[in-house]
Formats: C-alpha cells, structure tokens, sequence
C-alpha cells in the first residue's frame, strides 16, 4: 500500500515526460512532413549537407 | 559537354534480354537510336546533376514515374509570387512536381543550398511544397525556379495566403486533443484495472478510493481539454436549434465524469473515468484521421490547381511588358497571350488575329477565328500568332460572371442533403434521451428506488448509448474509402460526396474533354520517317499542335537550329534547305481545309519534295467505350450533353454507344437539363471538365472531373481523377456503393450493441468494466470492419 504513493506518481510522472515530449515535437513542427521523414531517413547524413558551402550550382 | 560525347559513343543498348533501355535521367523508355538520354534537356540535366556532384541521386532514389523527370528550358514566372521582406532577404513557396522521393528532396534541397545566399531551401514531401529563403533580390527566385525545371522539376509559385485554410491547424488541435486522451486513457484504465481486480480480490476500500481519486486527477483536466472539438460542435448545433452525434457524446461523457466524481467523492464502488476517456480517444483518433484524409484530398486537388496558375503578361502604357499575378490583373489592363498559351482573363481582342480552340469554355471542338473586337474567353488556348486583350471588367457581362451566376443559382436550387450519420444522429438523440428519462421514472416511481440510485441507473443508461461506435461508424468507412480511391487518383472533395454518388441512377457526360482527352492527338500521318522529322521540330514549340506531334513520336530529339515563326509555323535550316512545319500557306499548299471534316491539321514542306499533311482530332479516350460500357452494366442510364456541333455529337455518342444526346447545348441548357431530370425524381451524376459544364456539376446530385479540367469545373465537381482513364468514373461508384453497404452494416453493428446493452443498463447491470469492454468492443467491430473496403475490390 505504502509502495503505491510512490509508484502512482512516478508512473503517471513518467506518462506526463511522455506526453510533453509528443506535444513538444509537434509544436516544433516534426509531424509536418510525415512522409518526407520517413524517406529522409534512408539517406546518409553525410550527404544531405552541402560540402562546399560558396561554390555556385 | 563530356557526357555527350560517352553518350555517342557508347553502343545503342537495347539488345540485352529483358531490360528495355531507359533514360538516364528520366526513366523514360529509349527509341532505338538514342544511347542514355531521350532527350537534350535529359543529357543536360544529368550533366549538370554530375557537375555539382551530385550523381549519387540516381544511386538514391526509389520509386518514380518513369519520365516524370523531363526537364523544361525555364520554369513558368515566379518573380510575381516573390515576398520580399524588406530587411534584405526574400521568400519563395513553390509547388514542385516530381517531388516523390527522398532522393528528390536532397536533389533539390542540395542543389539550390549550394548558393551561397540560399538560408533555408526545405522541401515538404507529404504537401510537395519547398519553401525558399534567401538573402540579396527579389529576382533571383527566378533563377532557382529556372534551375529546378532544368533538373527536371515542374515548379508552379503558390501563394501560402490562399491556402491558409487553417486546415494544419485544426488537425494540430486534434492530434493534441488525441495526444491528451490516449495518455489519460492508458493511465486510467491501467488504474481501473487494478479496481476491476480489486472488486474480486482482497483491495480495501481506502485503496479503491485513492486510485478513483487519482483516476479523478488525470480524467477531469484531460476530458476537460480533450472534449472541446465535441463541446465546441455540440454548443454550435445546440444554439442552431438541431442536435448531431456530438450532443449525445457531450452529454453521455459529462455525465460518465460527474456522475463518476460523485461516486468517488461518496467513496462508492464504481467510477466510469475510464469509460470517459476512452470513449473521447477512440472519437478522437476516428475524427482525426477523417481530417487528414479529406485534407489530403483537397491539398492534393490545390495542387493540380496551382500547377495551372500562370503568370499573366501585362503590357503596360508605355510598352513593356511586366508580369503579374492572375489576381492582380484589373479590368482595362492589355495582357499579351503568346502562341500556344491559354487566355488567362476575359477580354476583348486589342491587336492581333489568330485562332481559339475554345474547347473547354464552350464545348466546341473546332477553333473559333478572332479579330480585334471580337471577345475572348479565359481558359481558351490560342492556336495561333500572338494576341494582346484587353481585360473586361467584372460584371461587364463576362462569361465566367454568367456562369458564376448560374452556379450559384444551381446551389441555392440544390436541397441541402443531409449525411446519413446526422440523419441518424437526429434519431438517436432524442431516443437515448428518452430512454434514460424513462429508465429513472422506472426506477424511482415504479420500484420506488431511492433517488440517486435511479439517477444513477439513467446516467448508466445515457453512457452506455453514448454513441462511439456508431459516431465511428460512418467515417472509419469514409476514411478508407477515401484512401483507397487516392489511391486510383480519385480525390474525394466534399464530405457526403460518397454517398450522394452511392445513390445515382443515370449519368450525365460531358463530351469534349471527358470523353475525349480534350486536347488534338495526331490521328493521320504520311509515314513513319516525316513524322519523325517533323516530332523532331515539333520539340521546339509549346503549341498544342506541336505538343501533339512530340508526344505521337516518344523517340524523336531535339532538332539543332529550329526557329518559331509566330502565326506561321516553325522552320529548320538543313543542308538542302529550309524545312517547315506550319499551316498551309506557310508550306505553300494551295486551298482551304476541307470544311466539315473535324480536323486540325499541320504540313510538313521539305525542299523539293511535296507537302505532307498531319490530321490531328481531340480523340476519344482510350477506354471511352469500354468505361461506358461498365457505367451501363451497373445499371445507369446514360445521357451525352454536349456545347459542341450536334454532327460531332451524334459521331462521338454512336462511337462510344450512347443512345441519348443533345448538342449545342450552352451552360444554362445543361443546367435546366440537369434540373429536369431532378424534377422527375432521377439522380444524375454529372461528368464534365469544361467551364461551360460547372453549373450542371453544381446542380448534380453528384459531379465529377477529369483534373485537367478548368479550375472553375473542378472546384464545383465533389471527385476529381488524375489520368487518362475515363474507367475512373465507374470505379468511384463501385468504392461509393462498397462504402454505402459498409455504412449501413456499420450501422447495423452499432445498433445491435445498443439493443444488448441498454436492457443491461436498465436493469443497473452496467458497471464499470462492462462499460469498458462493450464499448471498446463494438469499436473495434465497426473499424475492422470498415477495413474490409481497404481490401481489393468489394464489388459492383
């Protein structure tokens, strides 16, 4: 019983960080382009900066 | 360039088994005497693709459409869409074709960060949007839009003002909304769990207590917040004087918490905070998703849409020439329409005499001579020399006023069709209501129960109806019907489109455009070789005529030193002479096209050889006959209403095997055919493309367009399909009638969950945990349910 004034919290402490997370990544825009995440991700990073920033297409 | 010259070189592929040459760059298939490219704008693109070292994009990138990647030598005006900041720095959003995937988006978002002024080059894959931010002019955005269509990307400017329909951020409400009741529902139920356990087991009643109250704690904040999409709609109806599903929901989750609060505050043993928020997360996730399949929809419609809008030449007083929205041009302005583009406002002709294939404003397949004077419509392509218009004014008797008006009349005639879940919602409510009143009449004066028991019994009742399953039962359906005619490329637009199209009994075409492709398509040419020669030219110009040409002979390159001549037709210099390809004066034919015959043509004149002639017609879709066939096997009854010649009509409708036609029909004709039709009681779905056509798709029961109809026929249609198949039409009535079947068995499941479950909660049987599985249950039928449609074909 006493275990559960603890545990209670903690668990429902842990869902919140959760929660937060999610609301946080969608307030910074991350389920904007659900589709394009999913196919940036098979792209090496390395790539995906350009290497000699100054020089014109 | 290096790359030609390896091209050259190499040996023409092509006799390897199996494996069909393709183009390098665009995947398009290769004609027998190209090496890697099918085109120069391919090589080059490739090239320039290779020289910013960037080659790993064809190692990269997945699934595309082969020849989707074609490039262009300049990109459409973008400068007029261009927001300068004012603090140095300008901002840029185009649409971009061909933007599908990853490989696509590095491509692009690479090539255009490697200016040193880019700051910000993203691209959205779901909304295939790029948004641009970079420092210095205004007038640079031309040349990024000009580098992208080299690559092979079509670009179209889009104005982010017009689209700000606050779709993005309704969805985010929603998906907050969601975010708040699935974490409340997952804590909650773990809690009730623990209670449900507890009743059967050894848990003391402080414990019991403490978990309802910590369920209390995280239930009431998160119905508080998560409920305001169904207050919100509930209040709005209530205040209308109608009900919908969201005042039983309301009502049924308001009180599933109130009543569970006096319970908990009463130390009793039963609370229903988990029935509450789980009931809020399933309606959540059904709500949701309903959104974001309809937004897509639309999103993807404006995008054809925006694809469409052109910058507008304007020639000013003074004479030159500047270039401007299609929204900022006023009435008197003089706007310059070259060779082969669409007449974007409508005017009178200031200067010039050339030909209007008006095909899509009026229905009429053979184009219409103009002089200074005469009128011309916007949506019409000039098939001839250049002209400058000068705008009329709004009102002043403009056609798209006239068909504005027609339109809105036809709305207004419409009766207002009610969805089937508000048609039921309208029932349900006042029964559920009724039900759970008798049930506390029934307790408190018949079983002389004390009163808050029987109040308790009625709430039982009020929450157990709670309508989820049968809130979920109509738009799960629609959901997956919606994804699964996105996928055929049918765009669903309004929300009970499906089923008014379910209920149609006959169907109304359109001719030109419809069941034609609405643009000429070579249909007579002297031989294999001219066509070739003249293809080769023909890549030269954006005239129909020479679009036509290009597209009849895939294989044909690019001929070196092709030079336009405006009104005439283009002319190349060879070793032997001038070769021209134009009309028949500038070929030097004698006499006038044969009249009657429902043909353009173009000649071809070589020196010391005679003119050979090219017949071009707006041809029928491939797949007209067959795709009419199957709207006849599904019991429709056919009509063919049409603006142009009642001749060209009757050869179209026996060709195609419709029996029921009308020719020379204006916009105002269809519409009162339309309505007469209604009168005797038919339900007509109407498939049209042209401006001429959008009053009768307004009034239809249901309406359709083929997406490279006017902006004005695809914006009144409820469906637009992408492709040349007319067999879309009937396909969209299959998913229509699968969905309409599905619904109803939805509906059905729904009601049979009520009728075992509302006895129970009469009798005060209800408690917590059979809240919670009877509701979760019944959910979870219906959407599985519903995914039946999801799977293949359903049938007829």
């Amino acid at each position: 019983m006493n275990s559960l004034l603890l545990l209670i919290p903690l668990a429902i402490l842990l869902g919140m960080l959760g929660l937060a997370a999610f609301l946080w990544a969608l307030r910074s825009g991350q389920f904007d382009d659900l589709d394009g995440a999913a196919q940036r991700v098979l792209l090496d990073e390395e790539g995906t900066r350009p290497k000699t920033p100054g020089r014109k297409p | 360039m290096s790359a030609t010259a390896a091209a050259i070189a190499m040996p023409a592929p092509g006799t390897a088994a199996g494996a069909e040459p393709r183009c390098a760059h665009c995947d398009a298939p290769l004609a027998a005497a190209q090496a890697r490219f099918c085109c120069h704008g391919c090589e080059a693109a490739a090239g320039l693709v290779a020289g910013m070292g960037l080659a790993a994009f064809y190692a990269r990138r997945l699934a595309f459409a082969p020849g989707a990647l074609r490039p262009a030598s300049a990109a459409e005006d973008v400068e007029a869409f261009v927001r300068p900041d004012g603090a140095g720095r300008a901002a840029l959003e185009l649409h971009v074709e061909g933007l599908d995937c990853g490989a696509c988006a590095w491509l692009v978002e690479t090539a255009l960060a490697r200016d040193p002024a880019m700051r910000r080059a993203r691209a959205n894959l779901s909304t295939r949007r790029l948004v641009l931010e970079w420092e210095g002019e205004a007038a640079r955005g031309q040349e990024f839009a000009d580098l992208l269509a080299s690559l092979g990307f079509r670009v179209a400017p889009f104005d982010p003002a017009l689209a700000g329909d606050g779709q993005a951020r309704r969805e985010a409400e929603l998906l907050r909304a969601m975010a708040v009741s699935g974490f409340a529902a997952a804590n909650v139920m773990l809690l009730s769990v623990s209670v449900w356990s507890g009743h059967a087991g050894s848990m003391g009643p402080a414990t019991r207590e403490m978990l309802h109250w910590v369920s209390a704690l995280i239930a009431l904040p998160a119905i508080a917040f998560a409920g305001i999409p169904f207050f919100r709609s509930a209040a709005r109806a209530l205040a209308a004087g109608r009900t919908n599903m969201d005042v039983p929901i309301s009502i049924g989750v308001t009180l599933a918490a109130g009543m569970s609060l006096w319970e908990t505050l009463h130390g009793r043993d039963h609370a229903f905070f988990d029935s509450a928020v789980t009931l809020l997360f399933f309606l959540l996730v059904g709500r949701y998703l309903d959104l974001r399949a309809r937004g897509r929809a639309r999103r993807a419609a404006q995008h054809v849409v925006s694809l469409a809008a052109r910058a507008v030449r304007v020639v000013l007083p003074d004479g030159r020439v500047e270039t401007r929205r299609p929204q900022a041009v006023q009435a008197g302005d003089v706007v310059l329409v070259a060779s082969g583009e669409r007449v974007p406002v409508d005017g009178v002709v200031a200067r010039g005499e050339t030909r209007l294939d008006q095909s899509i404003v009026t229905g009429e397949s053979m184009p219409v001579a103009v002089a200074p004077g005469a009128g011309a419509f916007a949506g019409s392509v000039n098939l001839g020399p250049a002209i400058e218009l000068r705008t009329r004014a709004a009102g002043e008797g403009t056609l798209l006023a006239e068909i504005a008006r027609l339109m809105e009349a036809a709305e207004r005639g419409q009766g207002r069709f009610v969805a089937l879940a508000d048609r039921v919602a309208r029932l349900y409510a006042p029964v559920v209501h009724v039900a759970g009143a008798l049930t506390f009449l029934l307790w408190f004066v018949v079983l002389d129960a004390p009163a808050h028991q029987a109040l308790l019994n009625a709430a039982a009742v009020l929450i157990i109806t709670c309508p989820c399953a049968l809130a979920l039962a109509v738009p799960v359906v629609q959901v997956v019907a919606s994804a699964r005619l996105m996928r055929s490329g049918i765009l669903m637009k309004s929300a009970t489109a499906l089923e008014r199209l379910a209920a149609i009994d006959m169907v109304a075409l359109d001719k030109t455009g419809t069941l034609t492709q609405g643009r000429p398509v070579l249909v007579s040419s002297p031989g294999a070789e001219e066509l070739l020669l003249a293809a080769s030219m023909a890549q030269a110009s954006r005239h129909p005529l020479s679009i036509a040409l290009a597209a009849a002979a895939p294989g044909a390159r690019l001929a070196e030193g092709v030079a336009e001549r405006p009104g005439e037709g283009l002319a190349l210099a060879s070793a032997e002479g001038e070769v021209r390809l134009g009309n028949r004066a500038f070929c030097g034919v004698a006499g006038e096209p044969v009249a009657g015959v429902d043909e353009l043509e173009l000649w071809l004149a070589r020196p010391g050889r005679k003119a050979v002639r090219f017949g071009f017609r707006d041809e029928l879709r491939e797949d007209a006959a067959e795709a009419i066939a199957a709207l006849r096997d599904r019991g429709l009854e056919l009509v063919l209403l049409s603006g142009d010649r009642p001749a060209v009509v009757e050869m179209v409708a026996a060709r195609v095997g419709i029996a029921a036609r009308e020719g020379g029909l204006r916009p105002g004709d269809k519409l009162r055919r339309l309505e007469e039709l209604a009168a005797r009681g038919r339900r007509v779905l109407m498939a049209g493309d042209g401006i001429n056509d959008a009053p009768a798709l307004a009034a239809a029961h249901a309406s359709i367009s083929p997406s490279s109809a006017a902006d004005i026929a695809r914006n009144a249609a409820d469906f637009v399909f992408q492709g040349a198949r007319l067999g879309a039409v009937a396909e969209a009535i299959d998913v229509a009638r699968a969905a309409r079947r599905l619904a109803g068995q939805n509906l059905l499941l729904a009601l049979a969950y009520n009728l075992l479950a509302v006895p129970l909660a009469v009798a005060g049987h209800v408690t917590p945990l059979v809240a919670a599985v009877a509701m979760s249950s019944s959910s979870l039928v219906v959407i599985a349910n519903a995914l039946r449609l999801s799977r293949g074909r359903t049938g007829p």
